[in-house]
């Protein structure tokens, strides 16, 4: 500790040693004496009372009978937003700054002209998940979101290029998993997929052995099943009116 | 008490005719809904859309792509404030914003200008305080050609925005400025921003713009679900050490009378955060302070040991939790918010109840039928007052302490006294030591930390309180030197406005918080935290056409506090202070509160 006093100080008059506290200086302006305990006279934090119990790192009270853990799960999320000018980078650079845990993110236009819908497939805890849909709801272009319900209709494309040293037995296998060749040259053969995330992986390690150039590849986009609307209260609409109704 | 405002800001116009998307029942400013007076071109758009708003004052910095809005600013009702440096004029509109009890409104060019907002802008949003910032733009035929002065002011701008505008042309421009102002006081408050191209405002249009209304569903039920709150009621009822947390959500809702009804009603003691200072009088007998890090050691033992935790209007910021895991670690909580969001963020809610502060302390009062049976717990934190009161010694071998310096401005000054701070030990010290007694009184940076925000904050403080009608009011500023040396410019401001403001720097010659931290958490090593090659600051403020006094000794504060105090127009008091002496009790971060260090050696 260095801590010389300033240089320029003036040496000043002696004051008595004594404590100031709530009652303020006094009326000749110098510190006023009392008798509350200084500081140093006060019990240390090793002879006070502490409190038993314990909060998780999500801030919930953990019962010592049934700890709350939370483990993490996949979800997919649906966005009903305003298709205006970086409504995506609003959404994605929320999801990015609050560390939330995102493997994939579609988005495309609805029925109703001037909406999309943003689908995103995240791995998160449930307190997570809840924290994602209640910041993505408060954008300001955002009309209505919420995880899919149960067990969503998901499906995303894959483009695959491969090598054509074999022209049919990549058509066999592009037959098998319901792909369509879209490009077919002397060097290369582009197939086209779709299907969810198991389907698309293993049509990948099947191709894997004609030697595959390049891939693109979506990521899911999802609906909710039967009835169930896909994003809270969205229902079928048409520009510049509501299409969601609260329920 | 400034209570400027009965209602709940998440008012929009009431219009009549009004098409807003949104109701309201609630009267408003009588400037609101007025029809906006003809206009020839965007520029004048979106000044009549202000002034139908409400807006009264700007702070900002003029500048080539904002020229047409300041030129048609000329024939308008609005004091513009000139700042000398667009930082100055976000705080100081910021600092408006918090005593006047609405949006502020700050201006800046294109490029550098709207970079030099973005600092105050991020406090704004990190504090909740709404705020509209307008900036000059580039001509959109320009726009992503990296034009002379561009700069994405959008993209900069969004993840520190509560929403920003790209003004798309002249006819619309109106509108657009009128939805962001109130959309920055709907629901939970925060800044918002209008990019104005200088072709938008530069064009003609003869489109008058329409009555202020925020976007629809920004205008929360200000009500909680009623079987929620009685859920509640019962659970504060059946509490045996329950404790009150009021944050900064109670000032923005001007809840503090509807927050005194309840803690009064039912003897429950109460705590605030940094940002709830003022919302409850400390020199109430339920009063304990505010908690956190360096928070009082008898308000973080109230909030360790209670059962009960009545939070309202906060968000649980790690300042205030310490490690989550050992905070309130025995407590049901009930958690009162406008932001669903807030809800379990950081601190799991038993009882959430969404709605406006001030309408649902209401209904608690109400649905509340008898007082928890607390007599045991309230004498216990009337034990922990005693045994940890916050206290400095003056020893006779040691230069003049900090403390000191408050408790003589607070003693010399009246209770509506606006308070502003820049950040570091002199704010702690300006929380602990001076008794706050109103809401708007306390007027500094939480959740950013800003250093510097202290004089441009007074600036807007002075401004609104003589607008108010309120100039008996002392605004006094107290300042670091490392804070003070950040936005000192803004003195010039003071001075060409005669406003009388009374800056207290806290000179320790250092920059002493990170000083501290060096003392106790780095062995001592002042890494660039040595700040011995300052000014004369009593010297500087006479150069800038101020009052400037220079203190070393105790008996010299009495007559030099009197002396600023009673100047009419900027004062500055270069306080040279103890270097010594730490800010205490401390949390250290992440740690237990309940293990506050109240001496260095403790931490």
């Amino acid at each position: 500790m260095s801590g010389d006093s300033p240089d320029s100080r003036a040496d000043e008059d002696a004051t008595d040693t004594r404590a100031a506290t709530d009652g303020g200086p006094a009326a000749d302006g110098s510190p006023e004496a009392n008798s509350r305990p200084l500081p140093g006279e006060q019990p240390g934090p090793d002879e006070r009372d502490h409190p038993e119990g314990r909060r998780n790192l999500e801030g919930i009270r953990i019962d010592p009978v049934v700890e709350a853990e939370h483990e993490s799960r996949r979800a997919v999320i649906s966005a009903l937003v305003e298709d205006e000018p970086g409504v995506l980078t609003r959404v994605s650079g929320l999801v990015s700054r609050r560390q939330f845990n995102i493997e994939s993110l579609t988005v495309g236009p609805t029925t109703v002209e001037g909406h999309s819908r943003i689908t995103m497939v995240v791995e998160e805890t449930d307190p997570g998940i809840d924290q994602i849909e209640k910041q993505i709801a408060k954008l300001k272009p955002v009309i209505s979101v919420g995880e899919v319900a149960g067990d969503a209709v998901t499906s995303e494309l894959v483009l695959l290029k491969v090598e054509a040293d074999d022209p049919a037995a990549v058509h066999a296998v592009s037959e098998m998993y319901d792909g369509e060749t879209v490009d077919a040259g002397s060097e290369t053969i582009t197939v086209e997929l779709t299907g969810d995330k198991t389907d698309v992986d293993n049509a990948i390690g099947a191709f894997e052995r004609f030697g595959i150039v390049e891939i693109a590849r979506t990521g899911p986009t999802a609906l909710a099943r039967g009835n169930t609307p896909t994003a809270p209260g969205e229902k079928p609409g048409t520009a510049g009116e509501p299409t969601t109704h609260d329920d | 008490m400034s209570d400027t405002a009965a209602q709940p800001r998440s008012d929009g116009d009431d219009s009549d005719g009004s098409t807003a998307a949104t109701a309201t029942d609630d009267p408003t400013d009588p400037d609101d809904g007025q029809t906006a007076r003809p206009v020839s071109t965007g520029a004048e758009s979106v000044v009549a859309a202000l002034e139908t708003a409400g807006a009264k004052t700007a702070f900002g910095v003029q500048g080539g792509a904002i020229m047409p809005v300041y030129d048609a600013l000329y024939d308008s009702s609005i004091r513009h404030v000139t700042m000398a440096h667009e930082q100055g004029a976000a705080h100081a509109a910021d600092a408006y914003g918090v005593v006047a009890g609405e949006p502020g409104l700050c201006m800046a060019t294109s490029g550098p200008g709207a970079t030099n907002l973005v600092t105050g802008i991020a406090d704004a949003d990190m504090d909740s305080d709404a705020m509209l910032a307008l900036t000059g733009q580039v001509p959109t035929e320009f726009v992503g050609n990296d034009a002379f002065q561009e700069t994405d002011t959008i993209g900069v701008t969004r993840p520190v925005t509560k929403h920003n505008y790209f003004a798309g042309g002249s006819d619309t421009v109106g509108d657009t400025v009128g939805e962001a102002f109130e959309l920055s006081r709907a629901g939970r408050p925060g800044p918002t921003l209008v990019d104005l191209p200088k072709d938008v405002t530069q064009d003609e249009t003869d489109q008058t713009p329409g009555p202020a209304t925020p976007p629809a569903g920004t205008d929360p039920d200000p009500n909680a679900d009623a079987e929620a709150v009685e859920e509640a009621a019962r659970a504060i009822e059946s509490a045996e050490r329950p404790v009150c947390l009021f944050g900064g959500g109670v000032i923005k809702a001007d809840a503090s009378d509807e927050a005194r009804t309840f803690a009064r009603s039912y003897g429950v003691p109460v705590t605030t955060t940094m940002p709830g200072i003022g919302s409850f009088p400390e020199d109430d007998d339920l009063c304990l302070s505010w908690a956190g890090m360096h928070g009082t050691g008898y308000a973080n033992m109230a909030i360790t040991h209670t059962d009960c935790l009545i939070a309202v209007g906060t968000r649980f910021d790690d300042r205030l939790t310490g490690g989550i895991d050992t905070f309130a670690p025995e407590a049901e909580v009930v958690h009162v918010d406008i932001d669903p969001a807030e809800i379990s963020k950081n601190v799991h809610a038993d009882y959430p109840l969404i709605g406006d502060a001030a309408r649902v302390l209401d209904q608690l009062t109400a649905a509340v039928r008898e007082a928890p049976d607390a007599d045991a717990w309230r004498e216990r934190c009337a034990e922990w007052k005693e045994t940890y009161p916050l206290t400095y010694a003056t020893p006779d071998d040691e230069p003049l302490k900090p403390q000191f310096v408050v408790e003589a401005f607070d003693e010399a000054t009246d209770d509506d006294t606006v308070v502003t701070t820049g950040v570091g030990q002199h704010q702690m010290w300006a929380s602990q030591f001076w008794s706050y007694s109103e809401p708007r009184t306390w007027v500094s940076s939480h959740g950013l930390g800003t250093m510097g925000y202290g004089v441009p904050a007074a600036v807007g403080a002075r401004v609104a309180a003589d607008t108010m009608g309120e100039e008996d009011r002392d605004v006094v500023c107290f300042d670091g030197d490392g804070s003070f040396l950040m936005t000192m410019q803004e003195l010039s401001v003071a001075v060409r406005e005669e406003l009388d403001i009374t800056v207290a720097v806290l000179n320790n010659e250092y920059i002493g918080m990170v000083r501290q931290w060096q003392d106790a958490f780095y062995e001592g090593r002042h890494m660039a935290s040595e700040y011995s090659w300052m000014p004369e600051f009593d010297k500087l403020a006479e150069a800038f056409g101020a009052l400037g006094l220079r203190v070393d000794d105790y008996d010299e504060v009495a007559p030099a506090v009197e002396e600023a105090l009673d100047y009419d127009g900027p004062a500055v008091v270069d306080f040279h202070v103890d270097p010594e002496e730490n800010v205490l009790p401390m949390v250290p971060s992440g740690g237990a509160n309940g293990n506050f260090a109240a001496v260095e050696d403790q931490l």
